[in-house]
């Protein structure tokens, strides 16, 4: 084998890195750093940040649709928007979109954006394989979509109980799509899971001890575990599943005794830390954006990060709590009963941390802080009902009815997806450079809160009421109109409120242009990733930032007086790095993540229709995998050829591995900032003038 | 799996000119980055064979009396054997690391070749076994024991055979004269994941064979 893998350069510093004398790869690697292409074949984890978000953004207007149909369809007895058949498509569809091609690579998008940031690290660890994931998520999120032209979408709910899932009761190609999608999805979750441990664990630059990582970095480090961990299990559910229905297997058919409960043990055992792995992203994005504008360091930092850790283990503890209505016995509903009380302890400490945070503090009631502030309301009463589910005699009551909808909408909408937006709205200006309009945005988020409301808040009373969920409609005199109505009503509401969110985008990027720079610290902010220039510079940091207590980014603008007072001791612009280090190694653009990932749709298909199909995929992935590994180190133009530095000031010049580089250069490029104390990553900057791409441009 | 295992990085060559650069660019952990992505990516195979094996379980404990199971089909004579076999492969693995990181060219492509043929008579045994079973009665969608059985071992045996794919591979490099001491890392990678199948087998065999009540 040869060498491949591109290390993301850590930030060394000082030496000139040396690529080595033979490029032993075969095959040539894309190169530029505009147009289409540039994005397609990108390795740059801001590039991936950004798609990811894109696409979950679109994925979550098309959720979005689904979610209108199935409140038009609701919104009077006796609804005929859709038939029978089209509403199982649509809420089936609803659940699986919002969950795993909305909330899970939206939490992607921040990980891949701000970890490698928020540790100081120059990308993830591997910076291909991080590519793969999102053409395989994106391959995995767009099979799906396809059943609904191709004789209809998955139809069996978002947790696809066997054997009702199963040819029997479903004999479309739906579920396939479904097994098969979510199969390549999960590929996507795992490989980014264990690129994004690594990241964090491997790739923190001096002094950022595990204690003083950023919240955020925490519990997205959780989640990668919770992935890590949980995938393997969906994906022999889905696998199972597939065989019974693709290959005649029998794992779910009862008549050969088979047990039901197989399927549903597998999916939650998966499914619970699923819940988690929704919900701790936002958690630590509150965490982020709460202390901020409190202008006060996070309350009780190591209880936040504990509980976040707890939650992680103890999501694997609770998963029957989806199954006290099956029939798993006593002494398991107990114990599932207990768990699952107890794992409200550790939600609680976040919950009051938060509270304490804000308290006493200067609150600054900005578009972000609204949302998160949001999000710790509605997550609050999704929590308190959550506890009410772990009463196994009320659940008894509560199982499948609207006050589980209402539950799980208010801490995944209520929690996730709003704590995602005051995300959204924080770390704007830091990807794309300017703000969101903040007017806008307010509206917006008051628009939201109260659409959010009148949708789900009803439903609690429509499920004590008795209202079963999935129901296609209602008779008159059941006593659900009222809230039924208020609930549709308040779906469209939600809608304007995403959509002034969608406008706001684009006024504020027609707004931004001419206007002067937002600069690198537009909000006073903690982190290291406000450490750089906004938007980040492809390189990220100009030197390696070495790190002496939590928050550093923060302690090097304020210090105390004599008198314990707070004060300024530096402006952010002159801390922050302006993004002018040229001569930073950067990990070369590559071909292959988008072939392999293209090899997995095809597989899938070949399984549904013809066989030959997967042939041709299990080609693609074979060949992409070993052009891949054969694929050249590095950008091979920069270093064949090193007449081409001359007019080329991209040219990756760390490794030039000759005589431009020569390390006693350096002192003239490494700024003086960072208080002399990190040593500096640019070695000699004289090959060109300008901000190096990663490589090289068109030439 | 190829590019888990994917070798080290290209600047860990201490090329010519190479101002004194270090061999590797330091990680906190002190573990390069590829290792410790193979560890990780094995604990998450542990919950893959783990769901396998319980599935396994769950659905010989439903078998319906009467249908063709475990008792009327397992030779444990033949599957010891086979099981010998790719415990033995195990062995010729390390030797193969060991002769590679001695820089003992030679000796490492015999190694390598002997492992993966001892991982190809497992599977060949495997296929035998199979075929076998399928004459006695024993299809893939005869009974729930029959699918459990197949999909379990059938698991087990598509990654011996990704592991076989991926020696042959180190083979093939090293006789481009493409593998050093350098790409150490990259054998033991490979060797790391050839000992988790191994010790899967262990679990299998044991669980499955010996137990087949």
């Amino acid at each position: 084998m040869t060498t491949t893998s591109e290390p993301p350069l850590q930030l060394t510093a000082g030496e000139q890195l040396v690529r080595p004398s033979a490029s032993l790869g075969v095959l040539a690697r894309p190169k530029g750093d505009v147009g289409w292409k540039s994005w397609l074949f990108t390795v740059d984890h801001k590039r991936i940040g950004i798609m990811y978000g894109a696409a979950a953004l679109l994925f979550l207007v098309i959720g979005g649709i689904e979610a209108l149909l199935i409140r038009l369809q609701l919104a009077v007895p006796g609804g005929n928007v859709l038939s029978e058949d089209a509403y199982n498509q649509v809420f089936t569809m609803h659940g699986v979109t919002m969950v795993f091609l909305v909330i899970m690579p939206m939490a992607a998008a921040f990980a891949n954006y701000l970890l490698p940031l928020q540790v100081g690290a120059r990308d993830v660890a591997f910076p291909r394989l991080n590519a793969f994931s999102l053409w395989c998520f994106l391959a995995g999120g767009i099979f799906l979509n396809t059943s609904w032209l191709l004789g209809g979408a998955p139809d069996g709910g978002w947790f696809g109980y066997a054997p009702n899932s199963g040819l029997v009761y479903s004999p479309s190609h739906g579920m396939d799509f479904y097994a098969l999608g979510l199969q390549i999805a999960g590929i996507a979750s795992l490989v980014s899971a264990i690129n994004l441990i690594v990241t964090v664990l491997n790739m923190r630059t001096p002094g950022m001890s595990l204690w003083r990582m950023p919240v955020l970095t925490w519990m997205l480090l959780v989640v990668q575990f919770l992935l890590l961990f949980a995938i393997p299990v969906i994906t022999v559910a889905l696998f199972l599943l597939s065989f019974d229905r693709l290959f005649d297997a029998n794992f779910f058919n009862v008549a050969a005794g088979a047990d039901p409960l197989l399927w549903q043990h597998l999916f939650w055992i998966f499914g619970h830390p699923e819940v988690y792995i929704l919900i701790l992203p936002a958690f630590g994005i509150m965490s982020e954006v709460i202390p901020v504008f409190s202008r006060k360091p996070i309350f009780g930092y190591p209880f936040m990060v504990f509980s976040g850790i707890a939650i992680g283990f103890m999501g694997w503890g609770v998963w029957a709590h989806h199954m006290f209505t099956s029939g798993i016995g006593p002494v398991s509903v107990a114990v599932f009963s207990l768990s699952t009380m107890f794992i409200a302890v550790p939600t609680g400490v976040k919950i009051l941390n938060w509270l304490a945070t804000m308290w006493g503090g200067r609150i600054r009631f900005t578009t972000a802080m609204l949302y998160s502030v949001g999000a710790v309301a509605m997550f609050t009463i999704g929590g308190l009902s959550g506890v009410t589910h772990a009463i196994s005699p009320a659940d008894t009551q509560q199982t499948d009815t609207y006050y589980i909808v209402a539950h799980f909408h208010y801490v995944i909408f209520g929690g996730s997806l709003m704590g995602f937006l005051s995300g959204l709205y924080f770390w704007w200006p830091k990807a794309f450079g300017y703000k969101l309009n903040e007017r806008w945005g307010k509206a917006g988020f008051w628009v939201l809160l109260v659409g959010f409301n009148l949708t789900f808040g009803p439903m609690h009373i429509l499920g004590l009421q008795g209202m079963s969920r999935r129901i296609h409609s209602y008779a008159a005199d059941s006593g659900f109109n009222l809230w039924n109505l208020v609930a549709t009503v308040g779906a469209f509401v939600i809608a304007v409120g995403l959509l002034m969110f969608f406008w706001n985008i684009g006024i504020s990027r027609r707004g931004a242009r001419g206007a002067p720079p937002v600069g690198p610290d537009p909000w006073d902010a903690r982190g290291l990733e406000w450490m750089t220039a906004s938007p980040v510079p492809t390189h990220n940091f100009d030197r390696e930032i070495t790190v002496t207590r939590q928050d550093e980014f923060w302690h090097r603008k304020w210090g105390q007086d004599e008198n314990g007072k707070v004060v300024r001791i530096a402006q952010a612009a002159d801390v922050a790095h302006d993004g002018s280090a040229t001569n930073v190694h950067l990990p070369s653009p590559s071909y292959w993540p988008v072939v392999v990932a293209l090899g997995l749709p095809f597989v899938a298909y070949g399984l549904i229709y013809n066989l030959w199909l997967t042939g041709v995929g299990a080609l693609l992935i074979l060949g992409g995998l070993y052009a891949w590994v054969f694929e050249p180190p590095d950008d091979p133009e920069a270093h064949d050829h090193d007449d081409h530095h001359a007019e080329d000031p991209s040219g990756n010049g760390a490794s030039g591995g000759g005589p431009s580089g020569g390390g006693p250069s350096g002192d003239e490029n490494g700024a003086p900032a960072d208080g002399g104390e990190a040593p500096e990553l640019v070695g000699a900057a004289a090959s060109g003038g300008s901000t190096v791409r990663a490589a090289g441009d068109q030439a | 799996m190829t590019d888990v295992a994917a070798p080290e990085p290209a600047v860990s060559a201490p090329a010519e000119g190479g101002h004194g650069a270090a061999a590797h660019p330091p990680t906190t952990t002190g573990l390069s980055h590829n290792k410790l992505a193979m560890w990780l990516f094995l604990g998450s195979e542990c919950l893959l064979f783990g769901a396998l094996i319980a599935t396994y379980m769950f659905a010989k404990s439903r078998l319906p009396a009467g249908e063709i199971g475990p008792l009327d089909v397992f030779d444990i004579p033949f599957t010891s054997v086979s099981s010998f076999v790719l415990l033995m492969s195990s062995l010729t693995m390390v030797l193969a690391l060991s002769a590679l990181t001695r820089g003992e060219e030679r000796n490492f492509r015999v190694w390598i070749v002997a492992t993966a043929l001892l991982g190809g008579t497992f599977i060949a045994g495997q296929v035998y076994e199979f075929t076998v079973f399928y004459n006695l009665g024993l299809g893939y969608t005869t009974n729930i024991f029959g699918s459990a059985f197949y999909t379990l071992t059938g698991f087990h045996g598509a990654h011996v055979t990704i592991g076989i794919v991926m020696l042959m591979s180190t083979l093939v490099a090293s006789l481009r004269g493409r593998l050093s001491p350098r790409n150490a890392e990259t054998v033991e990678l490979i060797g790391l994941y050839w000992h988790f199948v191994d010790i899967v087998w262990i679990l299998i065999f044991t669980i499955i064979y010996l137990f087949p009540q």
